[in-house]
């Protein structure tokens, strides 16, 4: 039976219904100390003294911990993907609201949290800079020195740009666009913005460290382990295998879990008091953690009567907050794709990544892809409009296609953009006569598409086990945070080794026997991790052919594995290991930002949207909202199926209605009350096709897609609301008060400001 | 904070601890092993710490654990007590309702209540009834699939009364 294709339920459902499933949460261990933190309350200050007196003789503290405390154990404490600039605990200044300053450490959570209480600290307040734009005068300074980690790959340029908020500029140059934009018949720009807002997993952060005697292990909600093991040695001056690192099933990631969250505070703090610690987070606290990037993206493109793009310029300033933690590839990676899914001959692209005094913004469903999505594909329609042609006529007239360079001068292969796109429409009946509404209740719709440039070069390794009696097992470091990768990768084996999928056994991350894996991200994990495991078993496969021929095995003959091991040994004994290492090419961006290999592969996605608003208050009723991906071939449609339609619903929210408000550094709604995610009541008629294509190097012709269903939905429900009562909304959430606004505004009697 | 005793039927059976007034429903029900019912946003708004309480689904973050005192408590671990999955766990399977499955107990929990209340429920209905539950990953259309799945597999509602 084919495995590879077909809707299989998760491995793990049954553990999941029963509340059984492991968290990381649920994790006790004996002589445990629970920690609880003592948060910073400016958002930019240098620390003048931290009282800690009467917390420590609180009954049942056990001890209290200082930044100064954990300098003596590690004496340079300070951590990051992109910068070593993150303190474990905040050393001489902090720099944001919210910033871990100490640690209550006790048996009884409540009497941690109670210590915490009674922790007070002063600080000389500094000026601080709150908006990504502002960030680029050096009047306020984040981060007087920065030091480049040089961990990744893609990020080995990075230096300390002294004197500046900036973390890491990209530039990208093709072709001559100040000269083309003087030849263009229309010069159209545009500033559009995006509010900062958050992953809200449900299982809000947490980790555990045990010291043990001779290694340290950490039990965590984190997509990327094998980083965690590798910055934690680093930290301590261990080598790897000194650092065990164990994450059992997540409660939601969304990227907000990626490289260092409380991992390095809990193995400090274990080290330090000889006993296991867990700091479990709660809900309010996640809001001072890390975020997803606010930006302000003034796009201007040149466009001739016909309606052909013939230039773009994208200037993005990205809010990387007070610690760059991945943004600086948020900045790079989204920068190659800025311009859109157009076949543009004159692009420029400047983006900025900038250190202000907010919760630091790292990676969150797509790499700050859907913020450039916003602005380029409202900026589109926005032209369509002011040229006078149907918006889905000018997309079609531009759109990029399979050999034609992308922006970042790689030849575009594997990506279904023309196809995304028809399916879109299709399902949109775009021609067909629609109903516009009346009176108070106008209707209108909107469509949008965008590409994405996946996070290159990064390396996956999987061992594959096959017993004595032929039962197998994988090892695999991927998180499975709900998007299925075990099953996933289960199918995968079974395919290549022609048993069930059912009964492959897949042990997940824990680094002191899965292999490494950068980390499960960016849609990246299904096509490099996919693609390892597929060799992995192929590899076993050749194995136990190798064996079948010692034992003296006739070739060609199909023995079953318990067989040729009870041949090859004697009786049930033995084990075949197969193991595999993926890393696509790649090829870094020159000094033009350009590069002939800047992806292994290109995920297409899009969204059309019916609305309805309401013109005397301004509220957007989504009737429908429809949602393309290019999934290459999918191997679990059932499950890509949900992960599409789950996106576009987190998307739904960003776009709607969720935003972290501001007051002095200091959010006001930091908890579910006052931050707005969707729930069951929110939720438009919603449909999801999978575009089915082929990706010749990914395994069994498939593609990652965790993220496509984000892309188009926020420009599409704008356009659509520019279709149905004619304003622009250019900024994110798009809540009932900003169309109020907008119609009002246009109406010649704005609203007032308060 | 003074201890008290407090004795409470659990899943089935009777059982005898002590507390302090200051915790909650979800932290007592640590203290036997069960941790199917979590807590999340803290404020009785996720669903995540549903817990039934003589048959009444209340969040288990904003009930002291010394109102259990005298109680029938029911938590997800007790639906397949003998072996087998309800209806509507099956459901959620067959409908691939859930992805993290952080909050999946609380809603099972909640949607085995909905059929009690409303065994041939139309989509309203379900909106209505879940909508204290969340989900981030936004398994919503899957969820009232499941929902509708469940009540059509002749629910029997004696399985959550055991």
């Amino acid at each position: 039976m084919n495995q590879v294709g077909r809707d299989f339920p998760r491995l793990e459902v049954r553990a999941k219904v029963t509340g059984r499933a492991e968290y990381t949460h649920h994790l006790r261990l004996p002589g445990m100390l629970y920690g609880k933190v003592f948060r910073s309350t400016v958002p930019h200050g240098r620390i003048l003294h931290i009282d800690t007196e009467a917390a420590r003789k609180l009954p049942g503290v056990h001890r209290v911990i200082t930044g100064e405390d954990i300098k003596k154990l590690i004496p340079e404490p300070y951590y990051g993907p992109a910068f070593h600039d993150q303190p474990i605990l905040a050393l001489e200044k902090v720099r944001h609201v919210g910033e871990p300053v100490a640690v209550v450490l006790a048996s009884d959570p409540h009497v941690a949290e109670q210590g915490v209480q009674l922790i007070s600290a002063e600080y000389e307040e500094l000026p601080a800079v709150y908006d990504e734009v502002q960030a680029m005068k050096p009047d306020i300074l984040v981060h007087e020195v920065l030091k480049p980690a040089g961990t990744f790959a893609d990020l080995k340029h990075l230096k300390d740009r002294g004197g500046t908020n900036v973390a890491l500029d990209y530039h990208l140059r093709r072709g001559d666009v100040d000269g083309a934009l003087a030849k263009a018949d229309h010069v159209i720009e545009h500033t559009f913005k995006t509010q900062q807002c958050l992953h809200v997993a449900f299982e809000p952060f947490v980790s555990v460290a045990d010291p043990g005697d001779s290694k340290l292990t950490i039990y965590t909600a984190n997509q990327s382990p094998s980083f965690v093991r590798i910055e934690i040695a680093r930290l301590f001056g261990w080598p790897e295998n000194r650092v065990r690192v164990k994450v059992p099933y997540v409660g939601g990631g969304f990227g907000g879990k990626l490289y260092i969250k409380l991992e390095a505070l809990v193995a400090a703090l274990a080290m330090l008091v000889r006993r296991p610690v867990k700091i479990a987070l709660t809900m309010e606290e996640q809001f001072y953690v890390i975020t997803k990037h606010p930006t302000t993206f003034r796009i201007k493109s040149g466009v001739t009567k016909d309606g052909r793009i013939i230039a773009r310029s994208c200037e993005v300033h990205w809010n990387g907050g007070a610690y760059a933690d991945i943004g600086p590839r948020v900045a790079q990676k989204s920068g190659f794709t800025a311009a859109g899914p157009y076949d543009i001959d004159n692009v420029s692209v400047d983006s900025y990544e900038m250190y202000t005094n907010r919760t630091p913004a790292g990676a969150l469903r797509c790499f700050g892809i859907p913020q450039l999505v916003w602005a380029y594909e409202s900026h589109t329609d926005l032209i369509a409009r002011e040229i006078g042609m149907d918006p889905v006529e000018f997309r079609h007239k531009n759109l990029l296609r399979n050999g034609r360079p992308q922006a970042s001068g790689t030849i575009l292969k594997d990506a279904a953009i023309p196809e995304v796109f028809q399916a879109l429409v299709k399902r949109m009946n775009w021609d067909a006569p629609f109903d516009r509404g009346a009176g108070i209740l106008r209707r209108g719709r909107g469509i949008a598409i965008a590409l994405k440039a996946v996070i290159s070069p990064t390396t996956s390794v999987a061992v594959i086990n096959i017993s004595a009696d032929g039962s197998i097992t994988l090892f695999t470091g991927s998180v499975d945070m709900g998007q299925g990768s075990d099953t996933a990768y289960a199918l995968i084996v079974g395919e290549v080794l022609g048993v069930p999928a059912e009964d492959v056994r897949v042990v997940h991350s824990d680094t002191d026997v899965t292999p490494y894996d950068m980390g499960t991200l960016g849609s990246r994990s299904f096509y490099h991790m996919g693609n390892a495991v597929r060799l992995a078993a192929e590899d076993a496969r050749g194995k136990l052919r190798a064996l079948a021929t010692e034992a003296g095995l006739p070739e060609g003959t199909n023995y079953p594995p318990v067989e040729i091991f009870k041949k090859r040994y004697g009786m049930q004994a033995g084990n075949v290991i197969g193991t595999a290492t993926f890393l696509p090419t790649y090829s870094p961006p020159d000094a033009q930002g350009l590069s002939s290999n800047v992806t292994p592969f290109w995920m297409v996605g899009g969204a059309g949207a019916e609305v309805e608003v309401d013109t005397e208050t301004g509220h957007v009723r989504v009737l429908r909202l429809v949602n393309a991906a290019d999934c290459g071939k999918p191997i679990n449609p059932a499950v890509a199926r949900t992960q599409l339609s789950g996106a576009a619903i987190m998307q739904l929210g960003f776009t709607l209605s969720e935003a972290m408000h501001l007051d002095g550094g200091q959010v006001t709604n930091a908890s579910l009350a006052d931050y707005k995610i969707p729930g069951m009541a929110d939720i438009p008629p919603i449909e999801c096709e999978l575009v089915t294509a082929e990706q010749h190097n990914g395994p069994f012709g498939a593609k990652g897609l965790g993220e496509s269903g984000t892309f188009g939905v926020s420009p599409a429900i704008a356009n659509a609301i520019h279709d149905a009562v004619g304003v622009r909304i250019m900024e994110l959430p798009i809540t009932a008060e900003a169309v109020l606004r907008a119609l009002r505004a246009k109406e010649g009697r704005p609203l007032d400001d308060e | 904070m003074s201890a008290r005793t407090i004795t409470f039927t659990l899943n089935g059976e009777p059982v005898s601890t002590t507390t302090e007034p200051h915790r909650n429903l979800v932290e007592l029900l640590q203290q036997f092993g069960l941790f199917g019912a979590r807590e999340s946003c803290g404020q009785g708004l996720c669903g995540c710490c549903t817990v039934l309480v003589d048959d009444v689904a209340v969040s288990g973050c904003l009930y002291f654990a010394v109102w259990a005192d005298g109680k029938t408590i029911s938590t997800v671990e007790h639906l397949d007590a003998d072996g087998a999955l309800s209806k509507v766990q099956q459901a959620f399977i067959d409908c691939g309702a859930f992805q993290c499955g952080f909050c999946t107990p609380g809603f099972v929990l909640m949607a085995q209540q909905l059929l009690k209340a409303h065994p041939d429920p139309s989509d309203d209905d379900i909106r209505h009834y879940l909508s204290g539950n969340l989900c981030r990953c936004a398994a919503y259309p899957e969820i009232i699939e499941a929902v509708k799945r469940a009540a059509k597999a002749a629910y029997v509602s004696e399985k959550i009364n055991r």
